[in-house]
């Protein structure tokens, strides 16, 4: 201790001459930093109520509501976050998951209210004097607390897979699916999107934990054929899964394929169980595709003695006859058909009705009969020359493929149409003049732009692979002639619009481009049409139409209380659908049962 | 190691143990310091027994701030336990962040990128400044000195500007999140952080001046509230406590973490191992931060990324595993002990939070014989905050 310690307190006194720096009115205007996390905003153009937000926030502060104004919509719940801040911690982990960025916060800080009831609000609906503030907490890509890239999913290269039919698409193995299921949030917009509303958040969770058994069960739940729809699915789901925001949609189709192939077929059969005990209803079912099968799979669950009619001699409809073998194996197919049939539905193959059983036949000796026969009629495009013997039908070449019919294959042909079946058609064409000729010469011409094909994208990139030369707005004239009856190509013009000004169908063309495709053969692909002589005149007068369709109800019911139908044939336009579309008929057959037997 | 006090002049102890007090006599008194009470850091009480205006023994109560942060966590995915670890300690935070951020990313195998190590080891030194400011200030006022914790508040709200503006939140920053930190600094940060310091360390100036070298403190902390060197291990005495008895311990030093090997520095240490001595191996330990802050300025890497990917955290799944990490706060080791299995949720997480020994069995032993005017300086000598003592 020296007199320097008793001197050197009254320092202090130097601070008697400063400015207090006590800032007197807590109220004074101090913008909050550029990057605070302050008070919610939320983008409602950009919001699709996936929900993250509220999973992720460990205080339960946030709440998912239906909001007026807003409607549920494809890739959109019509929920939108609703916010309690008397729990909110501002850690802002809600806005690093959003999955579309929607979801910000300002930095402003201050916020008067007398009602407690206020603070808790729904940011972007409520309007706040800081929805428009400019600075505040974002999250930019490196902050996001989600994996963006799907995992590709290993297939046979073009030179490897063009000189066969073997299937293109390998399959995940356990660590790819674990790491692609991984990037699901469980948001369950695709559930919405799914016609047959399968459970999709959950068999990605299955995959995730490695339950491969649990997984199956929730297929067999919505969907009897998840090995075709593994594979083929039109996988609508995957456009509203919320990872498309930021990145690639989760592979939600091959993620189902991956379950499937993990259980052997006694496993599957195993897991889903018994039907219940015979009811003594006899049902006839017409067509055994997936339309047909899926109600036939429920109805025999239920106990009911199932028939179903089909007029080929394997089962699958169109996606046996309709699509070829590298992009759905037939013992995949199998696989599923059996599952079906182990449940007792008998299938009576090569019966077709109208020809070898009548209608009235099956209406006197069943309880219900339905009608699933698909689309295996093509449409032709009636120009000049179209009747000529090479001139052929996609459906009726895929078909004879799949028979095993032998094709000559020409040297050099044109397909017309842009749709998936005219890719299916052209590759499978170009796999046998591999095979025959050693080369591929197939030309695709389509109505429409590269922009608008109807063909799923990845379809027109393998066939770009697989050599096929792909034509876009050229609308076909005439199939070319010569004076010896030879079928020498097809003569197009240039495409300039397609619809009028009333959407209707009405191209225009550019007369002056004038192209002639050589080919030796000509197949036109340009849409289907249901068969429906089997009806008869009598049941064809009395049934209510839809612009050449069966007039059906919201259940598949046709105006005659004894039909139902489904599938391509009254609705298209893909497998899922149509197994939808069994489901619903299998659920309204099962129910008129029911009535009759609580009326007897 | 059994307590054993000098109580010659005391209580006599009875058969069980305990101490035979016959409050009934009217020699003993029971006093409550605490739970409110300007003399108590944070939320805890002492129950003190006196007899006159010495201390005969003193107990430790606390619970007051008990949420179970540790339970809370085991009911979280590992993401959602980031915003609550904070919570743990309020004044200085960013511990928390860090050693639930490093256990998680060891389990998990995750590599940070270098540039968020150098941010972290930033933010850690500034919660540190922080942390001493506010000790400083506490300090001074248990000896009745007001205006120091005036002035150190003023120079803390500095600092919290500069967090504000680095991490987007004043008090809880919520920045150091496992896979790195969530931003780079903003533009212009190491200039006005250099202004920040400058006048942190005038007024570190005016501190040392007016408390330091002064009769009155020297009077009341000088040879008082000494922790004998031979406790500190028994007592599991860490950080300044334990440097300021002559032993240069160190985390930062002794098992090096983040980018502190590429730092320059040596710990501070002190001799006495009394009041005074703690607080001035604290006041230069604060002018070391600034020192440590300056040299990671110059040094840290300018641009880089500053997280690593991370899986989905919303089923983050972390292998089995168990891991300790520790890193120097301002009251000494803090450490956090992390068991996985192989779920989304941690399996236990225990935090070791340097109050728990200062402020329960230290105390209760320092406080025996001490004067009840000291009573409040010693416990804030020994730098404690209640909420990492009740996780």
């Amino acid at each position: 201790m020296s007199i320097r310690d008793v001197l050197s307190p009254f320092t202090a006194w130097k601070n008697l001459f400063r400015d207090p720096v006590t800032i007197a009115d807590p109220l004074n205007e101090r913008p909050g930093a550029a990057r605070y996390r302050g008070f919610h905003k939320n983008d409602m153009d950009k919001c699709i109520g996936c929900g993250t937000c509220e999973t992720i926030c460990q205080n339960g502060a946030i709440d998912m509501l239906p909001v007026s104004g807003v409607p549920a919509k494809l890739g959109d719940s019509g929920l939108r976050p609703r916010i309690d801040y008397g729990r909110c911690c501002w850690c802002a982990l809600c806005v690093d998951v959003c999955m579309t960025g929607s979801l910000t916060m300002s930095n402003e800080y201050k916020w008067v209210e007398s009602n407690p009831d206020l603070f808790r609000f729904t940011p972007g609906v409520d309007k706040k004097h800081w929805d428009n503030a400019e600075l505040g907490y974002q999250r930019h890509a490196e902050k996001h607390l989600t994996p963006g890239e799907r995992v590709e999913m290993p297939e046979l290269e073009p030179a490897a897979r063009i000189g066969s039919f073997t299937e293109i698409v390998d399959g995940y193995s356990i660590e790819q699916a674990k790491l692609e299921a991984d990037r699901c949030v469980s948001c369950g917009l695709c559930i919405a999107t799914c016609p047959a509303h399968m459970a999709i958040p959950d068999y990605i969770k299955a995959v995730r934990d490695g339950d491969y058994e649990r997984g199956v069960q929730l297929l067999y739940e919505t969907n009897p054929f998840s090995q075709v729809c593994g594979r083929v699915c039109t996988h609508r789901c995957e456009d509203s899964c919320a990872a498309r925001h930021e990145g690639d949609p989760i592979a939600i189709r091959w993620l189902k394929r991956h379950i499937i192939d993990q259980v052997p077929q006694e496993k599957v059969l195993e897991l889903i169980g018994k039907p219940a005990a015979p009811t003594g209803k006899k049902v006839a079912i017409i067509g055994a595709g997936p339309a047909g099968l899926t109600a036939a799979f429920d109805l025999a669950r239920k106990g009911h003695a199932v028939t179903v009619f089909e007029a080929q001699a394997a089962a699958g409809g169109m996606t046996r006859y309709g699509i070829p073998e590298y992009r759905l194996p037939y013992d995949a197919l199998d696989k599923d058909i059996a599952v079906i049939t182990a449940m007792g539905v008998d299938i009576q193959y090569n019966q077709r009705v109208g020809t070898d059983i009548a209608m009235q036949q099956l209406q006197s000796d069943y309880d219900a009969v339905m009608l699933a026969i698909g689309l295996h009629q093509g449409r032709s495009t009636r120009i000049p020359g179209s009747d000529h013997p090479q001139v052929r039908k996609a459906v009726d070449l895929l078909r004879q493929i799949t028979t095993g019919e032998k094709i000559e294959a020409p040297k050099s042909m044109v397909v017309i149409g842009g749709g998936n079946v005219a890719m299916d058609i052209a590759r499978s064409m170009a796999r046998l003049q591999l095979q025959q000729h050693g080369e591929i010469r197939v030309t695709l011409t389509a109505l429409e732009d590269k922009a608008h094909f109807l063909a799923d994208p990845v379809e027109i990139k393998e066939s770009l692979e697989e050599q096929i030369n792909i034509l876009d707005s050229r609308g076909p004239q005439a199939c070319v002639i010569d004076d010896s009856g030879k079928l020498l190509g097809l003569k197009t013009w240039k495409v300039l619009s397609i619809f009028d000004a009333e959407r209707r169908f009405a191209p225009q063309y550019d007369e002056s481009d004038e192209q002639i495709h050589e080919g030796e053969m000509v197949v036109e692909a340009i849409g289907q049409m249901a068969d429906v002589s089997l009806l008869g005149n009598e049941l064809t007068e009395k049934l209510e139409w839809n612009r050449g369709r069966i007039q059906i109800d919201s259940n598949g019911r046709t105006s005659e209380n004894w039909l139902w139908s489904a599938g391509d044939c009254v609705k298209g336009p893909d497998v899922i659908n149509a197994v939808a579309d069994g489901h619903r008929v299998a659920i309204s057959i099962d129910s008129v049962f029911t009535q009759q037997e609580a009326k007897s | 190691m059994a307590y054993q006090p000098d109580r010659s002049q005391y209580p006599q102890k009875k058969a069980d143990g305990t101490l035979d007090i016959d409050l009934a006599s009217g020699k003993y008194l029971k006093l409550w310091q605490g739970p409110q009470h300007p003399g108590i850091t944070g939320n805890m009480a002492i129950e003190l027994t006196v007899c006159g205006d010495e201390v005969v023994e003193g107990k430790t109560h606390v619970g007051y701030l008990h949420r179970g942060f540790e339970k809370l966590m085991e009911r979280r995915t590992f993401m959602q336990c980031f915003p609550i670890v904070c919570r743990i300690c309020v004044p200085e935070p960013d511990f928390n962040e860090y050693c639930y951020a490093a256990a998680v990313e060891e389990l998990a195998g995750l590599e940070v990128p270098e540039l968020a190590h150098w941010i972290r080891t930033l933010i850690l030194e500034m919660g540190r400044i922080n942390s001493y400011l506010m000790y400083l200030g506490g300090q001074a006022g248990a000896f009745g000195q007001g205006v120091i914790g005036q002035w150190t508040t003023y120079v803390r709200d500095l600092m919290l500007d500069r967090f504000e503006e680095l991490t987007g939140a004043r008090i809880y920053h919520m920045f150091i999140i496992p896979g790195g930190v969530r931003d780079n600094l903003p533009e212009g940060f190491a200039a006005r952080m250099e202004t920040t310091l400058q006048e942190i360390e005038s007024t570190l100036g005016d501190v040392e001046r007016v408390m330091f070298h002064n009769a009155v403190f020297k009077k009341r902390a000088v040879g008082v509230g000494i922790i004998a060197p031979e406790l500190l291990d028994s007592y599991g005495i860490t950080g300044p406590n334990a440097r300021a008895a002559g032993v240069a311990k160190d985390v930062r030093k002794d098992q090096p973490y983040l980018v502190y090997p590429e730092l320059d520095f040596e710990a501070v240490t002190g001799k006495d191992s009394d009041i005074y001595t703690r607080a001035d191996v604290r006041r230069r330990d604060l002018l070391l931060s600034i020192d440590l802050i300056r040299q990671i300025l110059v040094k840290m890497p300018k641009s880089g990324a500053v997280m690593t990917k991370l899986p989905n955290v919303l089923h983050w799944k972390i292998p089995r595993g168990e891991t300790y990490i520790r890193g120097e706060c301002s009251r000494g080791e803090y450490g956090y002990y992390l068991v996985t299995d192989g779920s989304g949720y941690p399996r236990r997480v225990n935090v070791r939070g340097p109050s728990y020994t200062h402020s329960i069995a230290l105390f209760e032993r320092l406080v025996v014989n001490a004067n009840i005017s000291d009573v409040a300086a010693l416990l804030v000598s020994l730098h404690t905050y209640p909420p990492e003592i009740e996780r």
